[in-house]
């Protein structure tokens, strides 16, 4: 049997939203331009630490996600570098008629940071978890999305964020997120990273999937099965040519998020690889459903969305594509 | 302009013609020759579908064609069917979806706090609008953070799409809402040019809390088959109600 040979080690991380917290302080100390918005859950978005600095910059806006979203992008039109934070399932939701026409329409440079997205939250429940959120970003006309897998990307792309000059999406996760990264390592909007490098079949994935496509791609390997890894950290754009590249050389493409799998990073990736170069696909996600309370680790297990389930999606993928001939 | 469009709102727009004329011409700081001026005052037409009124006081003002007025609601025109700043950039937002300019001017007006710059934002309100829960998050917010350089006027004409304000949808007592939301409050007739000038005064020296001008309008002002005839909220005028009305604006 093949030794196992990690390309990379999994280390404890921190929590993307704590990450984006210490991030925002960091920026708040370097451009005095840096505002901020949070509707009452600045302690859970980590936001608290930028307004334990920046009082004066630091504007509570109450349980009022749509006026939130607002008067950031009053103070973006007025040249701010302004950043609101909610949960991603309030932000979102709550806001949406807002960043449809105070923010995307006129195209104003308001950053959006949603935390506790996808079902990792755990035990409080559907009503807090955010499944839909990549898609209705996605859906706003010229947003860019973003989707970290870890501190150290997310905190290259707050800073990428806040460096862009239009409207942002930034997806964090509750949970500590597995390090992937080393401090330092670059990330921009519209790029992606390959972790694995692999020939027959290529793990595309986002968040808190990167690390379990990490993990499938070892045991794949065991198994004799050269997989490739790629963290699409940047959901739109989406990194173009990289995906095709992946299409191109592996012949089969797994997409794995934790999202609703029929709305999500998937249906981009298909779209991408539909219209340059077709190959055998399969799609780790959430079903059409909403989760129920439990610890995140119960509920990514149970929901589907562990290494076990991107593998197995893996082997389906390879099985039809030389079942099809095309090896 | 709207009887050449086919459709439009005059009602709304002739309501708030005294409103928009004392602030452009009268109060605001502003230049045409320079509309990127950083300390000029903000305009934000949150009351979007009244966007006539808007257009001929910004060709007026001249930071816009005249021309072109006629071309309203038509393809590739400046003049939008609500205002929208990728055509007009001199507007402060876009608008036309009710119930979002406040919180925008609200965070415009932090904005000139933060840079301590002395412009001030002047936020056009409908009273239909004031139905929407996001003006009243608005009010919450402004009041609790003191934003004192900004001052919305509501324009009580008391007339919606739907027929009279008081049949859909009861927003009285106007007044004592925004009062009781912590806001100065003025009420005054909105076609009173010397007491909207007042008001509007009033409201740069007031400290610690916004200001809030209720101001009692006619719809259709000016145009007497229009006045408080709720038709007139979104219908355009045929060519022979067009002369009609021009007629007695003009006389």
């Amino acid at each position: 049997m093949t030794p196992v040979r990690p390309k990379f080690e999994l280390k404890p991380g921190k929590a993307t939203r704590e990450a984006f917290g210490k991030a925002l302080a960091e920026l708040g100390r370097e451009n005095p331009d840096v505002v901020v918005c949070d509707a009452d859950l600045s302690k859970s978005t980590f936001t608290a630490l930028f307004a334990k600095e920046f009082p004066e910059r630091f504007f509570s806006c109450g349980i009022a996600e749509a006026n939130m979203v607002s008067i950031g992008a009053g103070l973006a039109s007025a040249g701010k570098t302004a950043f609101v934070s909610s949960f991603s399932a309030f932000v979102l939701n709550k806001g949406f008629e807002q960043l449809r026409v105070t923010v995307a329409y006129p195209r104003v440079n308001l950053k959006i940071v949603g935390t506790h997205s996808g079902i990792s939250i755990g035990e409080d429940g559907p009503s807090q978890m955010s499944v839909e959120d990549l898609s209705l970003a996605c859906s706003l006309a010229g947003f860019v999305v973003l989707s970290p897998a870890d501190e150290v990307a997310t905190e290259a792309l707050v800073r990428a964020a806040a460096a862009y000059d239009g409207p942002v999406f930034l997806r964090c996760g509750r949970v500590k997120a597995p390090l992937i990264y080393s401090p330092g390592e670059t990330f921009s909007i519209g790029g992606s990273r390959e972790l694995i490098g692999g020939s027959e079949i290529t793990i595309a994935a986002t968040g808190l999937l990167v690390a379990e496509a990490i993990r499938a791609a070892e045991t794949l390997e065991a198994e004799g099965v050269s997989a490739r890894v790629l963290d699409l950290y940047s959901i739109k754009p989406l990194d173009q040519e990289a995906i095709v590249r992946a299409a191109r050389e592996t012949g089969a493409i797994v997409v794995a998020e934790e999202h609703l799998v029929d709305s999500g990073l998937g249906v981009r990736v298909a779209q991408a690889v539909a219209r340059t170069h077709p190959c055998v696909m399969e799609f780790v996600g959430i079903q059409d459903t909403y989760a129920e309370s439990g610890t995140p680790e119960e509920l990514l297990d149970k929901y589907g969305l562990v290494a076990r389930d991107v593998a197995a999606a893996c082997r389906r993928a390879l099985t039809r594509k030389r079942g099809a001939g095309l090896q | 302009m709207i009887g050449a469009a086919k459709s439009g709102h005059p009602g709304g727009s002739l309501s708030a013609v005294e409103i928009l004329v004392t602030l452009f011409f009268d109060f605001m700081r502003h230049d045409p020759a320079n509309p990127a001026w950083p300390d000029r005052d903000r305009f934000i037409l949150s009351k979007g579908h009244a966007a006539p009124v808007l257009y001929a006081v910004l060709a007026e003002a001249g930071y816009t064609p005249k021309p072109a007025l006629m071309s309203l609601r038509k393809l590739g025109s400046p003049y939008q069917g609500h205002p929208d700043k990728r055509f007009i950039p001199a507007l402060e937002a876009s608008t036309g979806s009710l119930g979002v300019g406040l919180s925008v001017g609200l965070g415009l007006a932090l904005a000139a706090r933060l840079n301590h710059r002395p412009w001030r934002t002047y936020v056009v309100l409908g009273d239909g609008e004031i139905q929407e829960g996001q003006i009243w998050e608005a009010a919450m917010f402004g009041a609790f953070h003191k934003v004192d350089n900004l001052v919305a006027i509501v324009d009580y004409n008391k007339i919606q799409l739907d027929g009279f304000v008081s049949d859909i949808m009861e927003i009285a007592p106007v007044a004592a809402k925004w009062s009781a939301f912590g806001w100065h409050t003025i009420e005054l007739d909105g076609h009173d040019l010397s007491a909207l000038r007042a008001a509007f005064a009033e409201a740069e020296a007031t400290k610690g809390r916004p200001t809030v001008i209720v101001a009692h309008t006619i719809k259709g002002k000016g145009v007497s088959f229009m006045e408080n005839n709720p038709k007139f909220h979104g219908t355009a005028p045929t060519p022979a109600e067009v002369q009609a009305a021009l007629q007695e604006l003009q006389a």
